[in-house]
């Protein structure tokens, strides 16, 4: 397919601007622009006609199932598309004064009141713009906490999982604490024996998800609180999945101090290919005093904007936060109540009946009930027919399923983290169930059929080490470099279909 | 179901909870609306917001009234689009990876740059991550930032600044501007500068000359721009800089109540591997197409964990997008259209307002779509009373500079006509 | 084109997989065909400059394919004489020839006697298979 700037043709454009009878106002001469930028040259239909392409070029949770294990892929209700463009919500500008948007500030201070009580901490802000955002503004509250108490020079390292997300240990860096790592143990908890040798009086904190990357919860998550707590030290949850257990145990009440909440993934605001998200932060009444500011607060019937917050840690964005992701968390929320509760229980019991159907075609890493995903391995796959858990997820494509996360956690090999969300039916579950006992088959007969696997996507597989060593990362018009079969300059044209930039007449 | 997994009940699921952190209650939470009665609720609440359609408004300060054409709702609209998760497999996602890669092209072509990541969170974090490039390119640790760079971007880059172990210096503005022999002194062992263009005050900076200061101290030279303003602005790539960044906003976004949106940030190919965030690269596949891919992946925290070039993850794709198909349909010719109109609407504006007695706070300089006036009174009383006129007329600057409490930021965008300054000027005379 | 799997025997190895060619006062240091193949092709090396001191036991460099980043961790201490210029432009050499042209950094030893504590290849396949 090409891309945007072999379709363009000199003059074209989108559509006209508004033109008022003016006088030019002038740049001065060092400042003015020289060589206008490539930006693409087509008419509208041209425009409409490429990016619908791209979009069957690509796989949604509106396409097919799509486990991806920590992601919660779950379908995103329509409806709350709508109501983030209700002109009140769309057109409104964060700098009106106080009066003019309390519709909005309503809005954020009852989400921050439904994300207290599931959380069952105390006080929340919304700014953080995903959860990455989310742990480093958590951490940067620590270094606050800590810094009150004169202790900032005492607490230096923070303790995380092995089996954590990446993020875990990259935000630990960018609040420039010390990384230390606490192993799992055979069941998949944290191994408290090694953590008791870890936790001292230099520990400012935990990060934690639970249940874990692994799908499992953890069994003494209060012996491990009560460690943290006995030096002084705080617990961060790492809210990914929180899909889990939505009214069943509240991180909190397990022991939490801070926490972050992935807009995203439990509260169903749409992937958008990569973003955006939303990372509010719920937090203990001990920590209340640092959140970022501004803090939403009601006065009365009013809402406002309180930016007296002496101990604040700072902003850690522009304005107040991703409000159009407000809208629609809010609006799925409200859509529930109090059955986010069914919603876990849906999520849980849909994982375990996968698991319970695949595991004895795939290595089972743990024994032990699932929460809301689960970790298979491809391990004897490998041994045995050479296939690994890349081919299996590239295969399964051919079946019409997006994979699973494969390669993650890094404690397991060959791992493949199924999490299903509650949103898919059965006999999804069973579908998607068969294609991977299939592939388990084929892994044994046809192997050589994985490994070449995808044939039915719009490309096969992919060069990933050709693309690092080369680093083409954007177009580069005449001097773009020629990889192979595909043409690198625009090709010549066919018939021209559009000789200005208004659409022809039918007929 | 049950039966399959060997339980007896949901549950049963749960039986690894343990007794002590379970919750024993129903979610203290208003019952469930049906979408007819959520969509009363939210139309309720969103009635009590007065709008840009409802109220004219001269707002600016970093988030635009610019026109966002119907296209740019379509392209987001598709659920394939909408609903995608990042594209970590390439294989299904190369509608969004190419869109990526195009957004990047857009970005480059735009400042004059030789890469560009796939979006950061807004205009502020893109900053704060620009500093962070710059510390691990020089090792140097020192910052220098202008005043007349949006104070919220100074405030970020101040919270991340402990953390990231860096050391931040402002150089005040000079009448609006900022001085090139200044920034030249306080960029002395800096790992970089960082300037607005315009800036916050909607005048147009000596660039050139902020970019040649930071590259005398041998600090690198970051633009902070208008992404609207670069087709009748120079890019910064064309005059010394190493990085430039931005709110991608104006460009394909609804003000949204500033979110969410989009940052940008594009450097020099000596930079790519300090990048953070993603960036798509071109490859072929099996057969030998064309094809595109996540890249350069060890510098992200998923490979490098803690030797990360950021923790991000989760970005801005779908608004980037945006930003993309806007950019589309306006073209080289309709960018350029779009500045000049800003511009002459804003000069417009000028006009109108000096000719019914209000002062320009900054009158010798030369601006883009944003400037200062003095109102005669306390900016807050003016936005009152124009209110009660039908009229926001702007930002009050006295929240965030000294000696300019009386000083509104009045913003012209393409959406203002002649008629609507017109009214402007009455709701602030008296 | 990756090598196959070979151990050579005139080499001492650290059991992070890392080789060591000892001549006289000077070592050339490298990864080993373990290494090279966890790692699957490698795409970027990133080398100590010329000039600079290294210690046993800690990291000289990275190495990384398109899926991992690894360290690559010093056996001997010393000064680094030259960086394999090759490896930098055309990583993929290691993948090749890792002991032979996937060469990556000569070095001056500090401390000779530290030659005594590296594992001879009966000991280093030993901990490949224990890998």
């Amino acid at each position: 397919m090409k891309l945007i700037f072999e379709k363009s043709q000199a003059g074209r454009r989108g559509g006209e601007l508004p033109r008022y009878d003016l006088p030019p106002a002038n740049v001065p001469d060092e400042l003015r622009r020289q060589i206008p930028p490539r930006l693409p040259e087509l008419a509208e239909p041209e425009i409409v006609r490429h990016f619908t392409e791209l979009s069957t070029r690509n796989f949604g949770i509106d396409t097919g199932f799509y486990p991806l294990g920590s992601c919660t892929m779950k379908y995103n209700p329509r409806v709350n598309e709508r109501l983030a463009m209700l002109p009140g919500f769309r057109d409104l500008h964060p700098h009106q004064e106080e009066d003019a948007i309390q519709g909005a500030l309503e809005l954020m201070y009852r989400l921050q009141a439904v994300l207290i009580e599931v959380s069952g901490l105390h006080a929340c802000s919304l700014q953080p713009a995903a959860g990455s955002q989310g742990e480093l503004t958590g951490l940067m509250l620590m270094r606050a906490y800590f810094a009150d108490r004169g202790e900032a020079d005492q607490r230096d390292t923070i303790i995380t999982a092995d089996t954590a997300h990446g993020t875990n240990p990259a935000s630990v860096t960018m609040a420039g604490y010390k990384l230390a790592k606490v192993q799992t143990d055979a069941r998949g908890n944290v191994d408290v024996a090694h953590l008791r040798e870890l936790v001292n009086e230099r520990t400012a904190g935990l990060m934690l998800t639970n249940p874990s990357t692994l799908g499992l919860f953890d069994e003494h998550i209060e012996e491990i609180a009560q460690i943290f707590h006995e030096v002084g030290a705080l617990l961060y949850y790492d809210g990914a999945n929180l899909n889990a257990v939505c009214g069943i145990s509240r991180p909190g009440d397990m022991g939490f101090d801070i926490m972050h909440i992935n807009l995203h993934k439990t509260f169903s605001q749409p992937h958008g290919g990569g973003g955006p998200g939303g990372g509010p932060i719920v937090v203990r009444d001990k920590l209340e005093a640092f959140l970022p500011v501004p803090a939403v607060v009601k006065d009365g019937e009013r809402f406002r904007l309180d930016y007296d917050r002496p101990k604040s840690i700072g902003r850690v964005r522009g304005f107040t936060g991703p409000f159009g992701v407000f809208v629609r968390s809010y609006a799925y929320i409200r859509s529930y109540g109090p059955r986010l509760r069914e919603m876990s229980e849906t999520a849980v019991l849909n994982a375990n009946y996968l698991l319970a159907r695949l595991s004895d075609a795939y290595d089972l890493p743990y024994d032990r009930l699932a929460m809301h995903e689960f970790v298979l391995s491809a391990r004897s796959l490998k041994r045995e027919h050479g296939i690994s858990a890349l081919d299996v997820a590239k295969r399964l494509m051919d079946y019409g399923f997006h994979p699973p996360t494969i390669y993650f956690p890094l404690v397991v090999p060959e791992a493949l983290m199924i999490e299903p969300t509650e949103t898919e039916a059965k006999e999804t579950l069973d579908e998607f169930a068969e294609a991977m006992l299939a592939i388990a088959r084929e892994a044994k007969d046809d192997p050589d059929v994985l490994r070449d696997a995808p044939h039915g996507r719009p490309v096969r597989r992919l060069d990933e080490v050709l693309a690092a060593k080369r680093a083409i990362v954007k177009y580069g018009f005449e001097e773009h470099p020629d990889l192979g079969n595909e043409p690198a300059a625009p090709r010549a044209r066919g018939p021209e279909r559009c000789l200005s930039s208004k659409p022809r007449a039918a007929g | 179901m049950l039966a399959a997994i060997g339980v007896s009940s949901v549950e049963e699921l749960f039986r690894d909870i343990p007794e002590g952190v379970r919750f024993g209650r129903e979610l203290d939470l208003e019952p469930p609306l049906s979408e007819q009665e959520l969509s009363r609720h939210l139309e309720e609440l969103a009635a009590r917001n007065v709008d840009t359609s409802r109220e004219l408004s001269f707002l600016g300060a970093g988030i635009y009234d610019h026109y966002v054409p119907a296209v740019v709702d379509t392209v987001l609209q598709r659920g394939e689009l909408l609903t995608a998760y990042t594209p970590y497999q390439p294989e299904m996602s190369q509608g969004v990876l190419q869109a990526i890669f195009e957004y990047q092209t857009v970005i480059c072509e735009l400042t004059g740059m030789d890469v560009s990541n796939a979006s950061g969170y807004d205009g502020t974090t893109v900053a704060a991550d620009a500093c962070y490039m710059a510390k691990h390119a020089t090792g140097r640790t020192k910052v220098v930032v202008t005043e007349a760079t949006s104070q919220q971007v100074r405030q970020v880059v101040k919270t991340y600044a402990p953390g990231f172990g860096l050391e931040i210096v402002e150089v005040p503005h000079r009448g609006g501007v900022t001085d090139p022999d200044e920034l030249r002194r306080a960029a002395t062992d800096a790992a970089c500068v960082i300037f607005q263009q315009p800036n916050f005050f909607g005048c147009l900076e000596p660039a050139p000359d902020l970019a040649a200061a930071a590259n005398d101290a041998e600090a690198i030279a970051i633009a902070h721009v208008d992404p609207i303003s670069l087709g009748v602005l120079e890019a910064p790539g064309a005059y010394g800089c190493g990085m430039a960044i931005g709110e991608g906003q104006g460009a394909g976004n609804y003000q949204s109540f500033a979110g969410p949106h989009y940052g940008f940030l594009a450097a020099r190919s000596e930079f790519i591997r300090r990048m953070p965030g993603r960036i798509v690269g071109e490859t072929l596949d099996a057969a030998g197409e064309r094809g595109y891919v996540l890249t350069l992946q060890t510098r992200e925290q998923h490979i490098r964990r803690e030797k990360a070039t950021s923790n991000i993850t989760t970005n801005q794709t779908l608004l980037a997008l945006a930003g993309l198909v806007h950019l589309s349909w306006l073209g080289p010719q309709g960018l350029r259209e779009l500045g000049e109109t800003c511009m002459s609407l804003a000069e417009y504006a000028k006009r109108g307002l000096t000719a019914a007695g209000l002062e320009l706070v900054f009158p010798e300089r030369a601006t883009f779509k944003e400037f200062a006036v003095r109102a005669g009174r306390s900016a807050r009383d003016s936005i009152r009373v124009a209110r009660e006129r039908g009229v926001h007329p702007g930002y009050a600057l006295g929240r965030d500079y000294e000696g300019l409490d009386d000083a509104l930021l009045v913003a012209v965008t393409e959406r203002r006509t002649p008629a609507d300054i017109d009214r402007l000027v009455a709701a602030l005379t008296p | 084109m990756a090598a196959s799997e070979t151990y050579p025997d005139d080499l001492k190895y650290h059991k992070e997989h890392d080789w060591a060619r000892v001549e006289g006062g000077e070592a050339v240091l490298g990864i080993t065909w373990f290494a090279q193949d966890a790692l699957g092709e490698l795409v970027h090396y990133e080398p100590p400059n010329e000039g600079d001191t290294i210690a046993r036991d800690s990291a000289y460099g990275e190495v990384e394919s398109v899926k991992a980043v690894s360290d690559v961790i010093a056996p001997l201490s010393g000064e680094v004489l030259e960086v394999n210029a090759k490896v930098v432009e055309e990583p993929e050499t290691v993948n090749d020839d890792p002991y032979g042209e996937g060469w990556l950094i000569r070095i001056r030893l500090s401390n000779p006697s530290e030659t005594d504590s590296l594992l001879d290849v009966d000991a280093y396949k030993q901990v490949v298979a224990e890998s």
